[in-house]
C-alpha cells in the first residue's frame, strides 16, 4: 500500500518526555560513552553543566515516541515490517538535561516515491515545556517497494 | 581523561581521535533496552534472515551513536555541537559469535564556516566497508 500523501504536513500531538538521570546513563553506557560529565553529577557541573547532559544521540528517544504516534495513524499507511532507516539528522538548540520536562511533536516533513520505492520523512520538534527550542529531529525511512506502480510503456 | 580540543585553535585538514569498536549482540540489545528500538532485526536472526538480511544488523542510529562519539570525545562538550547528520549507506551484520562485527570512526576537520563553526565529515567503516554516507557534524568553536 502506498503512502498517504495527503498526510505531508500533518502535525500530530506531542509526546510528553520527562528526562531522568538514571535514564541519561543507562543510554550512555549502551554506547560505551565514559566520560564522567554523563554520569557523575559533579563533573557535568564542573563542565558547566546545570545537571547531567545527554549524550547527543539520545534525542532519538524521543523520536521514536513521537514516530509511534505518526506511524500509528491507520490513515498513514505505513507498514513498518518493510522500513529500513535511510537518514537521520539532529539540528540541536541545547544538550537535552536531567530534569528537563520536554515536548515532542512529530509530524509528516515529507512521503515522496523514489523508483519502486517510497520515502518518509519525520521531523519531530523537541521543546521544553515552556517552549525553549531543544532539538529538531528528522528521519527519513525508506518503505521497500511500496510505491504506486506505473502503467509500463507509457 | 585525555585532553579535549582547543577550540579556538581548529584548522581545516585536522584529525580527530580515532573510535574503534568491537559491536557485539549484547551491545545490540543493550542499546534495544536503552532506546526504545525493538526492532527483531536488531536481535532475532530468524526474523533478520526472513526478510532478507545475511543477519542480524546494527540499529542505524547505534552506529550512529558511536560515530557521533568521535565529535564529543574530541569537543569534551555536548554543547558544542550544532547539527548532525548521516545516512545509512550499508548495514553493520552482527554475527552470533565470540568476534562480532568492529566499526572504526575516523573525523576530519572539512571546512571553517561562518558565525565561528567548523564542520567534521566522518568516516565510519566495518569490514573495510563504509557504512555512513555523508557523515558530517557541524560544531561551535572556543
Amino acid at each position: 500500500m502506498a503512502l498517504n500523501q495527503a498526510l505531508v504536513g500533518k502535525a500530530y500531538p506531542a509526546v510528553r518526555y520527562e528526562v531522568g538521570r538514571e535514564k541519561l546513563r543507562e543510554f550512555a553506557i549502551a554506547i560505551g560513552e565514559t566520560d564522567p560529565i554523563y554520569h557523575d553529577e559533579a563533573a557535568a557541573r564542573t563542565a558547566g553543566h546545570p545537571d547531567l547532559p545527554a549524550v547527543p544521540t539520545f534525542a532519538v528517544v524521543l523520536s521514536l515516541r513521537a514516530g509511534q504516534v505518526v506511524y500509528g495513524d491507520p490513515d498513514l499507511g505505513l507498514d513498518y515490517s518493510r522500513v529500513v532507516h535511510g537518514e537521520q539528522e539532529f539540528v540541536y538548540h541545547r544538550p537535552i538535561r536531567a530534569g528537563d520536562r520536554l515536548l515532542a511533536a512529530g509530524k509528516v516533513a515529507s512521503a515522496a516515491a523514489k523508483g519502486p520505492h517510497e520515502l518518509l520523512t519525520l521531523e519531530t520538534e523537541i521543546t521544553t515545556e515552556a517552549g525553549e527550542p531543544v532539538c529538531t529531529v528528522r528521519a527519513t525511512l525508506l518503505s521497500r517497494g511500496t510505491a504506486p506502480p506505473r502503467r509500463s510503456g507509457a | 581523561m585525555s585532553p579535549h580540543v582547543d577550540l579556538t585553535r581548529v584548522h581545516v585538514g585536522d584529525t580527530l581521535p580515532e573510535v574503534a569498536e568491537t559491536i557485539e549482540r549484547l551491545d545490540l540489545i543493550r542499546y534495544a533496552g536503552a532506546s526504545g528500538d525493538f526492532n527483531p532485526i536488531h536481535w532475532n536472526e530468524r526474523v533478520a534472515t526472513s526478510v532478507g538480511l545475511p543477519n542480524v544488523i546494527a540499529h542505524g542510529m547505534f552506529t550512529m551513536a558511536l560515530a557521533g562519539r568521535a565529535v564529543t570525545e574530541w569537543t569534551g562538550d555536548p554543547g558544542a555541537l550544532v547539527e548532525y547528520q548521516v545516512r545509512f549507506g550499508r548495514p553493520v551484520v552482527v554475527p552470533d559469535d565470540e568476534e562480532g562485527a568492529e566499526l572504526t570512526v575516523q573525523g576530519r576537520v572539512a571546512a571553517l564556516l561562518d558565525e565561528g563553526r567548523a564542520r567534521v565529515d566522518l568516516t565510519v567503516t566495518s569490514g573495510g566497508e563504509k557504512v555512513l554516507a555523508q557523515a558530517k557534524a557541524v560544531v561551535r568553536l572556543g
